[in-house]
């Protein structure tokens, strides 16, 4: 219980006494290309993947006269909007986003570039870490969007190349019961997901005692609890949202 | 002028300080020394404000640092210059960066007093044509000498130095120490330098505290340290062969 409080506390200290805008928006612009863009990469491959598999393992169950072949597609679609892209895609990006958050504030923190913060009267967890959460909840929803793409696409490859769905089947069946509220609901997520991930890592490496040993445990235990917190968002979401 | 009256910390009911009480005099470097463990950083860090003592008041020219208002608090903070022990540079920032990260942050001077006055600490500490250097790729005493700068670039009225020579050569040792003795009587600032090397007492300890346990053994002058009759402090001076060799052929004299 003490360490959710000393969590809130944390979040608290986020909104304290802040720097210039400027400042800000130049932290902002930079977390947003070392949070987002230097994992487009990563999303594009996984994503891609998993929609090419998705597509495969579903064709490979749908062995039925009375279902149209579309429904391969259609299903790809969904488990891409609802699921794959937008938790998948965190959980990886908790990986990377959250060890690198961890182990950057908590190497910070033992070589006392964090004191020297604090002792010129910075703020030093909203200057360190607010731009890292917004960019996080800004950048996340493109990657998802993008994952989302990438892992129909992804299952389009995979089905037409290997014969188990033609394109005309395809297309349909990515169009067929579409449902855009779904969208909106993708996009919530990693929108949610961003915020716990950005917050746990850096609170993990915010607080981080002794030597390069415990930055490496404060970085994996920012990986655990941000890919647990983002299961249990991820039930909480879909409970109150579908 | 810092003057700290009675700063008393413990740890998990472990008693680091008993109750220090100093002052340390403007323009003058004033070390803080003892052995590890006695309490030295600690007593730093409640006078810079990352420790919050348990009891006691550190004042800052009058003005009583834990006992004051947030502006006051951040006001006493802009004074003060901070040399950390690992030089406690921003790694994703080059020297220059480094150097201009506080007048970017706390004034609204333009960039061209900015650059202005990046270059001069730049080429005060001895590093002219080094700005685009990353931390990374500059030596240990390099960084201690970006440190420097980027502690005075604000024009401190205190400056407070964490073992400046600590993992330094004896030759970059004795240059850091000129360099802060050199800075503090230009400029006429506080400094309060810990450090357990002796050298550094010898050459540029003004007034000297010697912490033992937690408690303040001897305080006095640079001049009397080594005719002093407390064991303790005694046996910390003459650790070194060297020093214990001197002193009995001066005795012997």
């Amino acid at each position: 219980m003490s360490v959710i409080g000393k969590y809130f506390i944390f979040l608290g200290s986020l909104f304290g006494k802040g720097e210039k805008l400027s400042v800000y928006w130049r932290r902002f612009m930079e977390e947003s290309v070392g949070i987002g863009v230097s994992s487009i990469f990563i999303v594009a491959i996984v994503s891609t993947f998993i929609g090419a598999v998705s597509c495969i393992q579903t064709a490979y169950n749908l062995v039925s006269p009375i279902i149209p072949v579309s429904t391969v597609a259609l299903i790809v679609r969904d488990m891409q909007i609802l699921e794959l892209a937008p938790t998948i895609t965190c959980i990886v990006l908790a990986g990377k986003v959250g060890s690198n958050i961890a182990s950057e504030l908590g190497t910070m923190r033992i070589t006392e570039q964090i004191d020297a913060l604090e002792v010129m009267g910075i703020n030093s967890s909203s200057y360190l870490v607010l731009p890292k959460v917004l960019a996080a909840m800004f950048t996340f929803p493109m990657l998802v969007i993008l994952a989302a793409f990438l892992g129909i696409f992804g299952g389009y490859l995979a089905g037409t190349l290997t014969g188990v769905i033609t394109e005309r089947d395809y297309l349909y069946g990515i169009r067929d019961s579409f449902v855009p509220y779904n969208l909106f609901f993708m996009c919530v997520k990693p929108f949610v997901f961003g915020f716990l991930i950005a917050t746990i890592s850096s609170y993990q490496g915010f607080f981080t005692q002794g030597g390069a040993l415990e930055v490496g445990r404060s970085s994996t235990q920012a990986v655990t609890n941000s890919c647990i917190s983002i299961l249990i968002a991820d039930y909480l979401l879909a409970q109150l949202l579908l | 002028m810092i003057e700290i009256k009675d700063i008393a910390k413990a740890f998990n009911g472990k008693e680091v300080l008993k109750g220090i009480t100093s002052t340390f005099r403007e323009g003058e470097t004033n070390l803080i020394i003892g052995g590890s463990g006695t309490g030295k950083s600690v007593l730093l860090k409640t006078m810079i404000g990352l420790i919050k003592p348990d009891r006691g008041n550190v004042l800052y020219s009058g003005r009583d640092f834990y006992n004051s208002d947030k502006d006051m608090r951040q006001s006493i903070r802009r004074e003060m210059g901070v040399l950390f022990q690992g030089g406690a540079l921003f790694d994703s920032q080059t020297v220059e960066e480094n150097v201009r990260f506080p007048l970017d942050m706390l004034t609204d001077i333009s960039a061209a007093e900015k650059k202005e006055r990046v270059e001069f600490c730049l080429q005060r500490v001895g590093l002219e044509g080094t700005g685009k250097r990353m931390p990374s790729e500059i030596s240990g005493g390099m960084k201690k000498r970006v440190g420097i700068a980027r502690a005075i670039v604000m024009n401190p009225k205190y400056l407070f130095c964490d073992e400046p020579n600590s993992g330094l050569d004896p030759l970059t040792s004795v240059k850091i120490d000129e360099l802060i003795k050199e800075i503090t009587e230009e400029y006429k600032i506080t400094t309060v330098i810990i450090t357990h090397d002796m050298n550094s007492v010898m050459e540029i300890g003004q007034n000297i505290i010697f912490l033992y346990q937690g408690d303040k053994l001897w305080e006095g002058l640079n001049s009397d340290i080594t005719n002093t009759k407390v064991p303790e402090l005694n046996e910390f001076i003459f650790a070194n062969k060297l020093l214990r060799d001197a002193a009995k052929e001066n005795q012997n004299k």
